[in-house]
């Protein structure tokens, strides 16, 4: 559904945008994740037609958004940063005058900015003006605004930017119900936001895809192994060196001690589960075993991983993102 | 079409949610209600002294220098209309609306160019009224054709002024700088050819084909001149084109 082939933007010396590629298959939703500054917005303007590309191409919809700009923006809807409201229209005013632009028959308008109201929840505001409203509308007003035409992909730039919780979590709920008959993509900071309503993320930095795929796989795999959590009560013997020698284990860190219980760090090959074996291991010599799940790296852990391998000067970048 | 007509309405809307429609009709009508008021006396006493029939020229004399007067109104006036257009439009990001949606360029700009040459034909539709009474209180009539020449003259003028104003509009962020530029650039082609008696014959008619206000001339004496019609529509054409690669420029910059 979407198709970006080696996407590069240049603002004169600077690279917002280098050699980006990936694709979102119809229905999808994609998580957009990066630092500020990373080239998130500057990848969405390319393919919302608001800009082109230095190099490379995008492809919305079956249509090259620079050589058939029309046909591809009728499909495409996008909420940039800052919901882009008209101050002095009221909220009816101003969904019309979008719905007109956007190619919306005469017959239906009435009905589509209606229905566009009622889905977003904003039909309370109708005759509000937009420069009146408070953000979280705001936001609304522009998510009604990329939903007015139907379109068929939906480019979202920090969504949930500026909503209360209530808001957010309402926000997240429509955009998941979006999503099947649209594809999507969203971009953000927050962390959670992606795991919750993203089938798979493209974390970029520095203007480059530094990882793509599902938010549970990208877990798993930027560790490069798996790591489970053992607590065992070994009375004071050797609990390590025993786990240690368990076919296919590769590391055994100790994290905690609570008396004669140890909370071990253990991991093992990737695509290998041994919780069998440790398990055998465990109560074979005796002990208790207390406690044994797997352990996944947080979203937050995989971002701050994939975005300060490249460049160590970016921590501090990323970690303003995780707050 | 329909997109042009949607940009023209929410422009013409844009200009009467904020007062700037109001302020530029009013203070127009204002302005141009003093000229021909003070015109029409000095007018009368010309008549009087002259004496009898056939010694003022009502053409000549009112409605010519009128016009001029009205000329010089909309130096300061279309500035107002035009600086907000763009600028505003690139401060407030509502910019990446229009340029997102499935509209081309040409249809943004000619929507914007058709919503404010529309307020400006309201602005002068405005003094049809002294017109009228003009017309109902004179023995011999005018004759009309001269003022509508003259209105047409007025309506191209100001529509050359309009694009020229658009393009600035559409180069920077702040409307009080797209204000100030435009009403300097109106002001410089109003008087370019100020010097033109002193300068040498080639120079002369350089500057005075450049002055936008000094082809209107003809038009106020009632003649059309295709020339004037050329100059007029390609200066309309030009600013309007500029503006498209400015809007383009924009883009490509980011």
């Amino acid at each position: 559904m979407i198709e970006v082939q080696h996407l590069t933007k240049r603002y004169g010396p600077v690279t917002a945008v280098d050699d980006v590629s990936f694709t979102v298959e119809r229905g999808e939703i994609l998580g957009f994740l990066g630092p500020n500054g990373a080239g998130k917005t500057t990848t969405m303007r390319v393919l919302t037609g608001y800009m082109p590309p230095t190099g490379g191409k995008a492809i919305v919809a079956g249509y090259d958004v620079f050589e058939q700009p029309i046909e591809a923006k009728r499909r495409t809807g996008y909420l940039p940063e800052t919901p882009p409201l008209y101050p002095d229209m009221t909220v009816r005013e101003y969904l019309t005058f979008v719905s007109k632009i956007k190619g919306v028959a005469r017959a239906d308008r009435k009905a589509r900015v209606d229905e566009m109201m009622r889905k977003t929840h904003i039909s309370d505001m109708a005759n509000r003006h937009c420069g009146k409203l408070s953000k979280g509308y705001r936001q609304r007003v522009g998510l009604a605004q990329a939903l007015m035409h139907n379109p068929e992909v939906l480019i979202l730039d920090e969504p949930t930017a500026g909503l209360d919780p209530k808001q957010i979590i309402e926000t997240r709920q429509l955009i998941r119900g979006l999503a099947g008959d649209h594809t999507i993509i969203l971009s953000t900071h927050i962390l959670p936001e992606v795991s919750q309503t993203c089938q798979r993320v493209v974390i970029i930095n520095h203007g480059k895809v530094v990882a793509v795929d599902t938010p549970e796989k990208l877990t798993s795999r930027l560790r490069g192994s798996e790591t489970m959590y053992l607590q065992v009560d070994a009375d004071g013997a050797d609990a390590a060196s025993v786990l240690q020698r368990v076919s296919g284990v590769t590391r055994v860190g100790v994290s905690e001690t609570r008396g004669t219980a140890i909370g071990f760090e253990v991991d093992s090959e990737a695509g290998r589960d041994v919780r069998r074996e440790l398990a055998a291991a465990v109560v074979s010599r005796g002990w208790g075993l207390l406690e044994m799940r797997p352990m996944r790296m947080s979203l937050e852990e995989i971002f701050l991983h994939v975005t300060t391998e490249e460049a160590p000067a970016t921590a501090a970048a990323a970690e303003e993102v995780v707050q | 079409m329909n997109n042009i007509l949607a940009i023209a309405h929410k422009e013409l809307k844009g200009y009467f949610s904020t007062a700037i429609g109001y302020i530029v009709i009013g203070m127009f009508a204002l302005l141009y209600g003093w000229f021909f008021y003070v015109m029409l006396v000095i007018f009368n006493q010309q008549s009087l002294q002259l004496g009898g029939e056939g010694g003022a020229d009502i053409n000549q004399q009112l409605i010519r220098p009128l016009f001029l007067n009205a000329s010089v109104i909309l130096l300061f006036v279309l500035p107002l209309i035009t600086m907000r257009t763009y600028s505003e439009e690139k401060r407030s990001g509502t910019i990446e609306l229009l340029l997102t949606s499935p509209l081309t360029d040409v249809q943004i700009i000619l929507g914007k160019f058709l919503g404010a040459m529309t307020l400006y034909a309201a602005m002068l539709a405005i003094t049809l009224i002294h017109m009228v009474v003009l017309f109902s209180y004179t023995n011999p009539r005018p004759e009309w054709t001269v003022s509508a020449i003259g209105y047409l003259g007025l309506l191209l003028m100001g529509g050359c002024f309009i694009s020229v104003g658009l393009l600035i509009s559409s180069l920077t962020k702040n409307q009080i700088v797209s204000g100030m530029i435009t009403f300097a650039v109106f002001l410089l082609l109003w008087v370019i050819n100020w010097p033109a008696s002193f300068a040498g014959p080639t120079t002369q008619n350089v500057l005075n084909y450049l002055s936008i206000t000094d082809h209107f001339d003809d038009f106020t004496k009632g003649i059309i001149d295709t020339k004037h019609l050329v100059y007029y529509f390609s200066v309309m054409a030009f600013g309007l084109f500029l503006t498209a690669r400015s809007v383009d420029t924009e883009r490509w910059k980011g």
